[in-house]
């Protein structure tokens, strides 16, 4: 341990090497991710609404208020919302209980593990694709994918229009986003487990607690740090889904989110102002979620 | 765990300087850019690009080409490209407003004296370099015709169904839906992924249904767009939806196949349809066969890939010497029988063609012209995209909000001409 802390003395000598050695990727930083920040900070609060009219005064809140007043907005906002809730739910319980079907260690573990985590290997147009024809929206005789299986499964209320119908369209899309991310919740939680010492559980067995108090007071008390990192994860991918639901439904009118529109307003309707008005927009939501949690993060790391 | 990880940086770094070579374009290239990416549309293109290295033998041919979604991949991409002052020497583009934001923006050269110069405005038709002509200029070099107004269908499957002969009107298009519906075959074949494939069904149901003149007035403001002519298309667009096959998430080569075998009356769809279907070995007349689009017969319902001069191009003189390919009869007589689509010029030749082509080129030259809206004949990028996304919210909504659909388009038209 001596040794180790002497070493350490030793490089800190020089604390000019250091910061040359992270100054490419602070510089890159500051210009890429930062500065293109102010730069479509910049554009949201301009005029500039066409390609051809280079007018880049500044418009002040212009532009977010006439998205307020527009109904295309307003439906992938809430697109956005349903397609979250669904998909931040669905993918915490079903990680949930993969991970608790793990966690005592049972036989063939690894080979579950890689099963459960693989949907997210996948590339998102390759899944979009087959889940499209999983999701195929015809039912009764013509029915095929996911609805022919309910009616050969003599299952046939259970059909369904999937992500076409206007009411059920978001909750269909989470679907495939729950089924591809809760192998990847399963893993966060099944560390979070393996951190508990096993120590714990012997003493609280000791002491007669049963298998379901020893989960509610003793593991699941541990696991709120995990809990949030996989709500912050969760999260922030669901706000900025795009290429999923591109993959699935192009840019259909029925399950348009933020993203989605925020492109078509881009490089469609060569909007440019609006289209940075409406990333601004996704950008905050984001930040809202992350931002707290990150300074939590470094309290508790300072705290240690 | 130290080896494995610099080999992937190694890895991304070579993959980073493959990736952005091509953009880089040195002296003696010739940088095109299109969404030609497979099938006859390739092939097509391979045709035209051996005539050009035939002409001009020391420019390199680099095809920068964004594959899929009948362009709006690419069209992303060259929006960037553009705005950030970075054209490629010459780019695809649907003729006719798809055009109209980078004239406006003043990125496009004008072409008037190249026309001149080879010949096009005699070879051309009149009322298509009418089409082409802004303020006086043309700005692009269309390579091919598509027709939009066909209706494909399958003799077997009518046969069954009792239908004999192509329907004669709307009307009678309807009845035959019915027919279909009678034996247990879908009626019309739909293509709901992405909204646009509605959209062209939409567009032929409003020229059937109001004839060529309203419909050309729909998008210079002398049609209203609230008004009776498309209140009365609408519901004979519902109609013709709820006909339609089950399945909403269907691309249109798949809703093609509804057609092909059997299981689907119908199909509104661009000739493009045939070519693809030849490429799977299917025979025309036997697996499938066309009419022009009941209701609109001497009407010729166009749209044609072009292309530009961006300003700024880095080697002008290849653009140029590219855009001379397209226009002349060799390049358009070795493009178009692989595409699919007929040559633009007069005088190409018919026996290079397949039997719908020859009749279509027969058309061409007799029929009256009007524009497809979905293919960026009559609104710029973003009417069209406001017009596509109006008729697929009406779709999703089973087609019974016909109120929201007439807002949709009202709007549309509004963004178009904002």
């Amino acid at each position: 341990m001596a040794l180790k802390s002497a070493k350490r003395k030793k490089h800190i000598q020089n604390p000019w090497g250091g910061f040359f050695f992270v100054l490419p990727s602070i510089l890159a930083m500051a210009i890429f991710v930062y500065g293109m920040i102010g730069w479509t900070l910049k554009f949201s609060f301009s005029n500039r609404t066409s390609a051809w009219k280079k007018d880049n005064s500044f418009a002040g809140l212009a532009r977010y208020t006439e998205l307020l007043d527009d109904p295309e907005f307003t439906h992938a906002f809430s697109n956005l919302l349903k397609f979250t809730i669904v998909f931040m739910i669905g993918t915490m319980i079903s990680g949930l209980i993969m991970s608790l079907l793990l966690e005592k260690g049972i036989k063939g573990e690894g080979f579950f593990r890689s099963t459960y985590l693989y949907p997210m290997a996948i590339s998102f147009i390759a899944m979009g694709t087959s889940w499209r024809w999983l999701m195929d929206s015809a039912e009764g005789p013509k029915a095929t994918g996911l609805n022919l299986i309910f009616d050969k499964l003599g299952l046939s209320f259970l059909e369904n229009p999937w992500y076409t119908s206007i009411k059920g369209s978001m909750f269909a899309m989470a679907l495939p986003a729950i089924w591809q991310m809760s192998g990847y919740v399963m893993a966060l939680f099944l560390a979070g487990f393996r951190g508990i010492p096993d120590d714990l559980r012997e003493a609280a067995r000791v002491d007669g607690a049963s298998e379901y108090k020893i989960y509610r007071h003793i593991l699941f008390p541990q696991l709120s740090p995990t809990f949030l990192t996989v709500l912050i994860i969760l999260g922030h991918i669901s706000m900025k889904v795009f290429d999923l639901i591109y993959g699935i439904a192009s840019k259909g009118y029925v399950t348009k989110v933020l993203a989605i529109y925020m492109w078509q307003v881009i490089f469609d309707f060569q909007n440019y102002a609006k289209g940075a008005a409406i990333a601004v927009i996704i950008l905050v939501m984001i930040a809202v979620v992350v931002i707290p949690y990150l300074i939590y993060v470094n309290k508790t790391e300072e705290a240690k | 765990m130290l080896k494995k990880s610099k080999l992937v940086v190694a890895l991304a770094a070579v993959a980073l300087v493959a990736s952005t070579a091509p953009a880089a374009p040195a002296a003696g290239n010739l940088e095109i850019f299109t969404w030609w990416a497979s099938g006859g549309e390739a092939l097509g293109l391979a045709g035209m690009t051996t005539e050009f290295t035939n002409k001009n033998p020391d420019t390199t041919f680099v095809n920068a080409s964004v594959a899929g979604a009948a362009g709006t991949n690419a069209k992303g991409v060259l929006v960037s490209r553009m705005e950030a002052g970075n054209p490629p020497d010459t780019f695809q583009a649907h003729a006719g407003a798809e055009l109209s934001s980078y004239v406006k923006a003043g990125q496009l050269e004008d072409l008037t004296s190249l026309y001149k110069s080879e010949g096009w405005d005699k070879v051309f038709p009149a009322d298509l370099i009418k089409t082409l002509t802004t303020k006086g200029k043309i700005y692009s070099v269309p390579v091919n015709i598509h027709r939009a107004n066909v209706l494909w269908w399958n003799p077997a499957a009518a046969k069954k169904a009792g239908i004999t002969k192509a329907p004669a009107s709307l009307d009678a298009m309807i009845a035959d839906l019915a027919k279909f519906k009678k034996v247990g075959i879908d009626g019309m074949a739909l293509a709901g992924q992405g909204d646009w494939a509605i959209a062209h069904l939409f567009d032929y149901v409003l020229l059937a249904s109001m004839g060529p003149d309203k419909f050309n007035g729909l998008w210079n403001g002398k049609t209203k767009w609230n008004g009776a002519e498309v209140k009365v298309a609408i519901t004979k667009f519902a109609k013709i939806l709820s006909y339609g096959n089950a399945s909403k998430s269907l691309d249109w080569p798949d809703a093609g196949k509804l057609i092909t075998t059997g299981k689907a009356g119908f199909f509104i769809m661009g000739d493009w349809a045939s070519s693809q279907w030849q490429s799977e070995g299917l025979k025309l007349g036997k697996d499938y066969t066309w009419a022009p689009g009941p209701g609109t017969a001497g009407v010729y319902q166009w749209l044609s890939d072009s292309f530009t001069l961006p300003k700024g191009a880095p080697n002008r003189a290849a653009g140029i010497a590219w855009l001379k390919v397209c226009g002349s009869l060799a390049g358009q007589d070795a493009f178009n029988p692989k595409k699919g689509s007929i040559a633009v010029r007069k005088d190409s030749n018919p026996k290079l063609y397949d039997s719908y082509l020859q009749a279509a080129m027969k058309s061409w030259k007799v029929d009256r012209l009007v524009g497809s809206t979905v293919h960026g004949v009559n609104y710029g990028n973003a009417g069209m995209s406001a017009y596509d996304s109006a008729v697929g919210k009406f779709y999703a909504g089973d087609a019974k909000d016909s109120a929201g659909l007439v807002k949709g388009l009202v709007a549309a038209y509004k963004t178009n001409n904002a």
